[in-house]
């Protein structure tokens, strides 16, 4: 063998790397799937049970696929089942998130690019200090806002409604949004801000029209961060809201623990898929920007 | 009429590091200014406090006669090139260069008729739609200027605009900034590190060393008269000949002695300069080492030589010799006799030297 390999000469020996690299990926590949699978199995686990019908799931084998497909359970969990004394589903809690997490969203985002655009390029006195108090916000355990958050939202009129919500998700997420936004803002020569201001722009006329165009990678991260970050949120969502005001996160606690008698895991199963949906929706959806917004630097002139 | 540019006694601090000390300037209008020094000698810095990007701690700053010390960039009727060109990444090339003229609100027609025109004076006509990240450095180069040209300012600013580009596109590029100046007759300061840029582009140099002026004049004036020994050394390729000499007085001449390694001094004598300090400095250009039958002017005096190396260099030969134990380098034409190791008889043109005071550097003649 060894004589024959040293005889067939480098072609020989390319083809056994070859081999030897087809194999390595073989492998790889076989531990990624093995990997996917096992995280995938809980999902697995709730939509093939909230597929199934209450009788089913508790004759039939917990892995299983469904016998009889029925969508009674999501039909319950979107507008029947019972939170408490009110029995209309999570639909109403879903519209609350949705009127939460989306101008809690959008206000964070600007503020932040906003913030960062000011830490990067205009460096007035006391840029960094400003920049580190913003930072250490983000490492704020949530319990320790609560109570004072509480009675500034009181303070302020807007305790235990929808507005008053979307402040505290602004609040809390304006660290982060700042850091993301001001770290890529960094990477921008100030000779762009130099050379817009002799074309006579100003602080905001720079920002929108040079900055904001060249933020999409940016944007887009920091859309995915906030809007899971805000969407998935429970501690806020059941501290600061009041009956009407709750979000679809305490919505779904409410249904898994309030239910008397038989435990419905087919319509739990189905309200939390529901209430997941718009996360996984984004990620599916802008996930391959979030990479690219991560690891994009600096600008090409 | 006033002067275009007029900077008085400007200084400029970060925190404690003084970085400009008290900087005079001022330029006519069509003059082209060149501020030429080493890398960190001030030079973008007063380009930058020129613009107003950069606030003054001190003195004051006239453009078009009208004092803009505390006035914003956006107002003081300049364009500037920048280094990096600045240009903005998610615009095209019309975009780019119009967009000067849409911040001020100037009517889309105007704005139509002199994008054709700059994009028609610098040959950029076909890149137009196209973004910065699709143009090569020399395009680059070409829509930077436009962006300035299109905006006809008082006073044109240039920071190194040519110090990105290959040696060939760099020559290129200086002859065409040389020859759109003359065509618009226009006011500009141009920053270069680059002596050669300076002595070709210039009508009127500045040379800065640690934010201290060194020199101001023309071109002519920086060669053939540098005011101290940093100028001397600065400007010019191959740098001026700086050789230790002992001046005596003898009759109506100076008598300058110049150490040999071996062997006696050479002697030359100085008919016009006789009030000079016993030791000097003295500074001969190059070319004003000669071979004796080519070198014709009536102050030539001829000394023997031993050259050490001769460098061939296509149209000229330069041939290296110790003198006052300093390497001392000729410009020989290019079929020169002049061997290594052999002596050669040189025309020096006493006419042309320097001489400095060793201890200040200052010039004495
Ligand atoms: N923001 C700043 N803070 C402190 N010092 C600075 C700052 N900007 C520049 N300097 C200092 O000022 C000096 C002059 O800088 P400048 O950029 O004007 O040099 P330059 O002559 O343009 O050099 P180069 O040819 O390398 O571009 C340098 O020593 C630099 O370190
Ligand atoms: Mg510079």
């Amino acid at each position: 063998m060894a004589d024959i390999s040293s005889s067939g000469g480098p072609s020989m020996a390319r083809s056994q790397s070859q081999t030897t690299k087809l194999a390595l990926r073989i492998i790889l590949y076989l531990a990624l799937c093995i990997f996917a699978l096992f995280y995938l199995m809980p999902l697995f686990v709730m939509i093939t049970t909230s597929l199934k019908s209450l009788d089913e799931i508790r004759t039939g084998d917990l892995m299983s696929l469904p016998r009889d497909v029925t969508f009674d359970a999501w039909r319950s969990a979107w507008s029947e089942a019972c939170t408490g004394i009110q029995c209309e589903g999570v639909r109403p809690f879903f519209w609350n998130s949705v009127l939460i997490a989306i101008p809690g969203v959008l206000i964070s985002t600007l503020l932040g690019a906003l913030n960062g655009y000011v830490v990067a390029q205009w460096r007035f006195k006391g840029a960094n200090i400003f920049f580190a108090l913003m930072l250490f916000g983000c490492f704020i355990p949530f319990q320790v806002v609560l109570l004072p958050m509480a009675r500034m939202l009181g303070v302020m009129g807007i305790a235990g409604t929808i507005p008053g919500l979307v402040f505290v998700h602004v609040i809390y997420g304006l660290g982060f949004t700042t850091l993301f936004f001001r770290n890529y803002y960094v990477s921008i020569p100030d000779e762009l801000t130099k050379a817009a201001k002799v074309d006579g722009a100003g602080f905001f006329r720079i920002f929108w029209s040079i900055f904001l165009p060249l933020s999409l990678p940016i944007i887009v991260v920091t859309v995915i961060w906030q809007f899971t970050q805000i969407w998935n949120d429970f501690l806020f969502g059941v501290s600061f809201s009041q009956a009407g005001t709750q979000p679809v996160t305490v919505a779904l606690n409410n249904i898994v623990n309030s239910t008397t008698g038989v435990k419905e895991y087919n319509v739990d199963m189905a309200a939390a898929i529901i209430a997941a949906l718009p996360t996984l929706f984004v990620y599916v959806v802008a996930g391959k920007y979030f990479i690219r917004g991560l690891t994009a630097g600096s600008v090409k002139g | 009429m006033s002067p275009i540019l007029d900077v008085k006694n400007l200084y400029k601090n970060y925190g404690a590091t003084a970085v400009l000390h008290d900087i005079n300037v001022s330029i006519e209008e069509g003059d082209f200014l060149v501020l030429v020094g080493p890398s960190g000698c001030g030079k973008s810095t007063l380009l930058n406090c020129i613009a107003g990007l950069e606030p003054i701690s001190g003195g004051d700053l006239f453009i078009g006669g009208q004092n803009m010390t505390n006035v914003s960039p956006k107002d003081r009727d300049i364009a500037m090139v920048f280094q990096s060109y600045a240009l903005y990444p998610t615009m095209t090339v019309a975009k780019n260069i119009t967009f000067g003229m849409k911040v001020r609100g100037v009517d889309p027609a105007t704005q139509e008729a002199k994008l054709k025109h700059v994009a028609a004076q610098l040959q950029i006509e076909q890149l137009l739609h196209r973004k910065p990240g699709q143009l090569s450095g020399g395009q680059r180069q070409r829509v930077a200027m436009g962006r300035a040209l299109v905006r006809d300012p008082k006073l044109f600013l240039f920071d190194e605009p040519l110090s990105n580009l290959d040696a060939k596109l760099r020559v290129e590029m200086r002859t065409e900034i040389k020859a759109l100046h003359q065509k618009l007759g226009a006011s500009m300061v141009y920053v270069t590190h680059d002596q050669i840029e300076a002595m070709t582009l210039a009508t009127k140099i500045v040379v800065m060393k640690g934010g201290v002026i060194q020199q101001i004049g023309s071109p002519a004036e920086i060669y053939n008269r540098p005011a101290n020994l940093f100028v001397a050394d600065f400007m010019g390729s191959p740098a001026m000949n700086l050789i230790p000499a002992k001046a005596r007085r003898n009759g109506n001449g100076t008598k300058i002695e110049i150490a040999r390694k071996d062997g006696e001094p050479i002697v030359l004598t100085d008919t016009r300069n006789t009030d000079l300090p016993e030791d000097v400095i003295m500074g001969v250009r190059p070319e004003d080492i000669a071979d004796p039958a080519r070198l014709t002017s009536e102050h030539a005096q001829i000394a023997e030589c031993l050259i050490e190396i001769v460098e061939p260099a296509g149209a000229d030969t330069y041939a290296v010799m110790q003198l006052g134990g300093k390497h001392v380098t000729a410009r020989l034409h290019a079929e020169t006799s002049a061997k290594a190791g052999a002596q050669q008889s040189l025309a020096f043109d006493l006419g042309k030297v320097s001489y400095f005071e060793p201890e200040t550097g200052q010039r004495l003649n």
